[in-house]
C-alpha cells in the first residue's frame, strides 16, 4: 500500500479504525502546524457525533477546536475567511446530506477564489463530511453525492477506504494549497482495523491505489464500496477463475487518469462500482475517460454497478439500493463473458 | 412590537408577566397562578389534552425501549416536550397546516397523523411518511430549519388565494434559529405579513450545544422583532399557557386587527429530559442534575394536579385514560410490526411516471434477487 511507502521506515504503528485514522490525521497535523484549526457542529465537547474529533478540544483548547452554531453556510463561509486570514481551517459537516446549505459557499467561492483573483487569494481549507449508506440512519443521513463536488472545477475531492489512507490523505488535504472536500465512508468508520504509522505522513492526493492485481478486468471503486468489491473479486477468483484488478481511486478530483488507463490497457475490460445514483455519477466520467484514452484496448462494454436513480430509501430497503457483493460479481461476470 | 402591545397580548390571555419572563398559567406545582385566567377549554377538551400528553409520554418510553431492542432505528425522544407539542396542536383548527420536525411525534399525532404509520418510518419504511388525506400535515423535516421558508410559503399561498380560515404552524428547534433558512423564512413572513405561527421548541440544547452558544441574543422570541414579526415567550412545560398563546397567535394570523401583524414567533421554553436521539450520549456534554430542576416543572404532572384540583380528573377517570392510552400504543406497535415493504417501493413515486431507465434498474435488481435469493442482499459488507 502506498501509504506505507510514504512512511519513514521504522515508524512505530498502532492498529486503528478508519475514524481513528481521521482523528490521528487531525491530531498530528494540529501538533505540527499551529495554524490548523477544527470547527463545526458538536466537534468540541462532544468530540463529533462519530467521535472523529474526540479529545482534540481537551488537548488544543476551544480556540483551535471550535463548537459553532448550527449553520453550514456560516461554517464553510467563515472557514473561507479563516483561510484567507492565514489559518488552515478543517470544517466538519455533520453529514454529507446536510452540506447543501454550504453548497453556495463551496462552489461559488471556495472553488474559485484562486481563479477569480488570478492567484492573488487562495483558499487552503478542508471540508470533512461522513457520507454513504448502510448504517440504518434516518432520511438524508445516507447520501452519496460526491459527483456534485467533482463537477466543480477548483475543488479537490478525496475519499479514503482504509485507516492508514484516512490519516495520510487527510494530512495531505490539510497541507494542500487548494480547498479539499474530504468524504468519509461512515459504513466502514469502525468496520476493521489496520496498522497505521504513528508519525505524520502524507498519502499524495490524485493517486489511485491498486488494491488487487489482476488481468481479466479492471474494477474501479472508492470509499465503502472497496470492501464488497474486494470480496466479489475473491469470490470470482475462487468460483469462476476470473482475475480482477481492483483500483481504489482515493481521489475523485483530480482523477488519476494514468492509473485508470494503465490498468484498462492491461485488462481491456472495466466495471465501476459506486453507491451513488448511476446517472451522472462519477462512474460515467471514468467510463468516458477510458473511451477517450484507450478505446483500442476495449474488449467489452464498460459496466456501471451503482445505486439506483431513486432517492436513497429508508433503512429497511437500503441493502437493496447499495451494490452488494452478488450484484458486483454478476456485473463483472457479464462483462468478462461478453 | 411595542412594549405596550406586549403587555396587551399577555393581558389578553390573562397572564400579567412582563419582559423576558415566559408567560405562564400554572405555577411549578400545577396551581393556577393568581394573575392568570385558564384558557377557555371545556372539561372534555382538557381531558383530551391530558390524555394526549399521557399517550405521548407512554409512546416515547416504548419507542426508546424498542430502539434498544433493535426493533426500530434511531429515535428522537420528546419526554419533557410533549406538553408543548400537544398544546400547540390542540390550538390548531383542522384546516390549519402543520410543518413538523423529526421530534414532533405528538404534535403530528394530535393533528391527525396515525400512530402506526409514524412507527413505520422508524422501522425504515418510507410509507411511514404518508399522511391521511384529510389531514393538513407535512412529513417530518430532518434537515434543520428547511421547513421555515416552506411553511411561510404555504401561509403566503393561503393569503394570496384568499383562504382566510387557514393558518400554518411551523415547528423548529433552538438550533434551527442559527440557520440562514430561519432568517430568510421569518424575514419573508414579516414582509408579506403571512398567516403563520412559528413555534421554536427551545429545549435548551442542539445536540451538545447549549442555547447560549447558539445565539448571543437574550431570548429567541426577541429575534422576531428584527423581522417585524410578533415574538412571545411561553413556559413550554405549562400546557395551558402554550395552548393560550398558540390559540391567540393562530386567531391573529387569520384575522388580525388593524394594528396587528399576522405572523408570530413563539419561543416555547422547555427541556428534553432524554438524549438528543437514541444515538447520542448527553453525559459527555451535559450535567445530568440539570434535568432534575426541569422535572420539577413537568408538564404532565402540572396538568394532572390542575385537573385534580378543579375536579375535572379523578382516580377513576385517570385509570380509564391510562388503559386506553396503553391499548392504543400497543395496537399501533402491532400494526407497524406487521407491516411489510418491498424493493419496488424504492422507485415508486420518484416521478409520477417511472422513467424507463429507472424501471430497468429495478428489473435488473429483481432478476438478481430471483437468481441469488434475498439473503444475499442482507449486508453490504458481506
Ligand atoms: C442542516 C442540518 N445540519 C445538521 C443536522 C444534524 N443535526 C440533527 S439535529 C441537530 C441539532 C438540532 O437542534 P435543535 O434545532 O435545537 O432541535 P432539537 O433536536 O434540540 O429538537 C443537528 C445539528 C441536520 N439535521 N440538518
Amino acid at each position: 500500500m502506498s501509504s506505507a511507502a510514504a512512511t519513514e521506515a521504522g515508524s512505530p504503528t498502532e492498529r486503528l479504525t478508519l475514524v481513528e485514522g481521521v482523528r490521528e490525521g487531525l491530531h498530528t497535523e494540529m501538533e505540527r502546524d499551529d495554524r490548523v484549526m477544527v470547527l463545526g457542529e458538536d466537534v468540541g465537547k462532544n468530540g463529533g457525533v462519530f467521535r472523529a474529533t474526540e479529545g482534540l478540544m481537551e488537548e488544543f483548547g476551544g480556540g483551535r477546536v471550535v463548537d459553532t452554531p448550527l449553520a453550514e453556510s456560516g461554517i464553510v463561509g467563515s472557514a473561507i475567511g479563516l483561510a484567507l486570514s492565514g489559518l488552515r481551517p478543517v470544517a466538519e459537516m455533520q453529514f454529507m446530506g446536510f452540506m447543501y446549505p454550504a453548497f453556495d459557499q463551496l462552489v461559488s467561492h471556495a472553488a474559485r477564489l484562486r481563479s477569480r483573483s488570478h492567484g492573488q487569494y487562495t483558499c487552503p481549507m478542508v471540508v470533512r463530511a461522513p457520507y454513504g449508506g448502510g448504517i440504518r440512519a434516518p432520511e438524508h443521513h445516507s447520501e452519496s453525492k460526491e459527483a456534485f463536488f467533482v463537477h466543480e472545477p477548483g475543488l479537490k475531492v478525496v475519499i479514503p477506504s482504509t485507516p492508514a489512507d484516512a490519516k495520510g490523505l487527510l494530512t495531505a488535504a490539510i497541507r494542500d494549497p487548494d480547498p479539499v472536500v474530504f468524504l468519509e465512508p461512515k459504513l466502514i468508520y469502525r468496520a476493521f482495523r489496520e496498522d497505521v504509522p504513528q508519525n505524520s505522513y502524507e498519502v499524495s492526493l490524485g493517486e489511485a491505489s491498486v488494491r488487487r492485481e489482476g488481468s481479466d478486468i479492471s474494477v474501479y471503486t472508492w470509499g465503502a464500496m472497496t470492501r464488497p468489491t474486494l470480496i466479489a473479486a475473491d469470490n470470482l477468483a475462487d468460483e469462476h477463475g476470473v482475475d480482477c484488478e481492483v483500483v481504489d481511486l482515493r481521489t475523485l478530483s483530480p482523477l488519476d487518469v494514468g492509473t485508470v488507463v494503465a490498468s484498462f490497457e492491461k485488462t481491456g475490460r472495466a466495471a465501476v462500482v459506486h453507491e451513488a445514483p448511476k446517472t451522472a455519477g462519477v462512474g460515467a466520467e471514468i467510463a468516458t475517460t477510458i473511451q477517450e484514452e484507450a478505446l483500442m484496448y476495449q474488449k467489452a462494454p464498460i459496466k456501471r454497478i451503482a445505486g439506483l436513480d431513486a432517492p436513497m430509501p429508508l433503512h429497511a430497503l437500503e441493502d437493496y439500493y447499495l451494490p452488494q457483493a452478488v450484484r458486483i460479481q454478476d456485473g463483472i461476470l457479464e462483462t468478462v463473458e461478453f | 412590537m411595542s412594549t405596550q402591545d406586549d403587555a396587551d397580548y399577555q393581558h389578553s390571555i390573562g397572564a400579567a408577566q412582563s419582559g423576558d419572563e415566559p408567560i405562564r398559567v400554572l405555577d411549578d406545582d400545577g396551581h393556577l397562578l393568581s394573575s392568570a385566567e385558564p384558557p377557555a377549554l371545556s372539561e372534555a377538551e382538557l381531558l383530551e389534552m391530558y390524555a394526549d400528553i399521557k399517550l405521548a409520554r407512554h409512546f416515547d418510553q416504548r419507542a426508546v425501549s424498542f430502539q434498544r431492542q433493535g426493533r426500530i432505528a434511531t429515535y428522537a425522544p420528546m419526554t419533557g416536550q410533549e406538553g408543548s407539542q400537544v398544546a400547540t396542536s390542540h390550538a390548531l383548527d383542522d384546516e390549519d397546516w402543520l410543518f413538523p420536525t423529526y421530534r414532533d411525534h405528538a404534535a403530528k399525532y394530535v393533528h391527525g397523523a396515525d400512530l402506526a404509520t409514524l412507527l413505520k418510518t422508524l422501522r425504515g419504511y418510507r410509507e411511514g411518511y404518508s399522511v391521511p388525506e384529510d389531514v393538513n400535515l407535512m412529513p417530518e423535516y430532518i434537515p434543520i430549519a428547511t421547513q421555515v421558508p416552506q411553511a411561510m410559503g404555504m401561509a403566503w399561498g393561503q393569503l394570496l388565494q384568499g383562504n382566510d380560515d387557514t393558518a400554518v404552524l411551523c415547528h423548529l428547534g433552538d438550533g434551527a434559529t442559527s440557520e440562514g433558512d430561519f432568517h430568510e423564512g421569518l424575514n419573508f413572513a414579516g414582509v408579506f405579513d403571512v398567516p403563520a405561527v412559528f413555534v421554536c421548541n427551545n429545549n435548551q440544547w442542539a445536540i451538545s450545544m447549549p442555547r447560549e452558544r447558539q445565539t448571543a441574543s437574550g431570548t429567541i422570541a426577541e429575534k422576531a422583532h428584527a423581522y417585524g414579526v410578533e415574538g412571545v415567550r411561553v413556559d413550554g412545560m405549562d400546557p395551558l399557557a402554550v395552548y393560550a398563546v398558540t390559540r391567540a397567535a393562530i386567531k391573529k394570523a387569520k384575522a388580525p386587527t388593524d394594528d396587528e401583524r399576522r405572523p408570530t414567533l413563539i419561543e416555547s421554553v422547555q427541556y428534553r429530559y432524554g438524549a438528543h436521539t437514541t444515538s447520542d450520549d448527553p453525559s459527555v456534554y451535559r450535567d445530568e442534575t440539570e434535568s432534575e430542576t426541569w422535572r420539577d416543572r413537568d408538564p404532565l404532572d402540572r396538568l394532572e394536579t390542575y385537573l385534580y384540583q378543579t375536579d375535572v380528573l379523578d382516580a377513576e377517570r385517570e385509570a380509564v385514560i391510562e388503559a386506553r392510552v396503553e391499548d392504543e400504543v400497543s395496537a399501533a406497535i402491532e400494526t407497524a410490526e406487521r407491516a411489510e415493504t418491498s424493493p419496488e417501493r424504492m422507485v415508486e413515486h420518484v416521478y409520477e411516471e417511472t422513467p424507463d431507465r429507472l424501471q430497468e434498474q429495478l428489473d435488473e435488481l429483481n432478476a438478481l434477487r430471483e437468481k441469488y435469493g434475498d439473503d444475499a442482499f442482507a449486508e453490504v459488507l458481506g
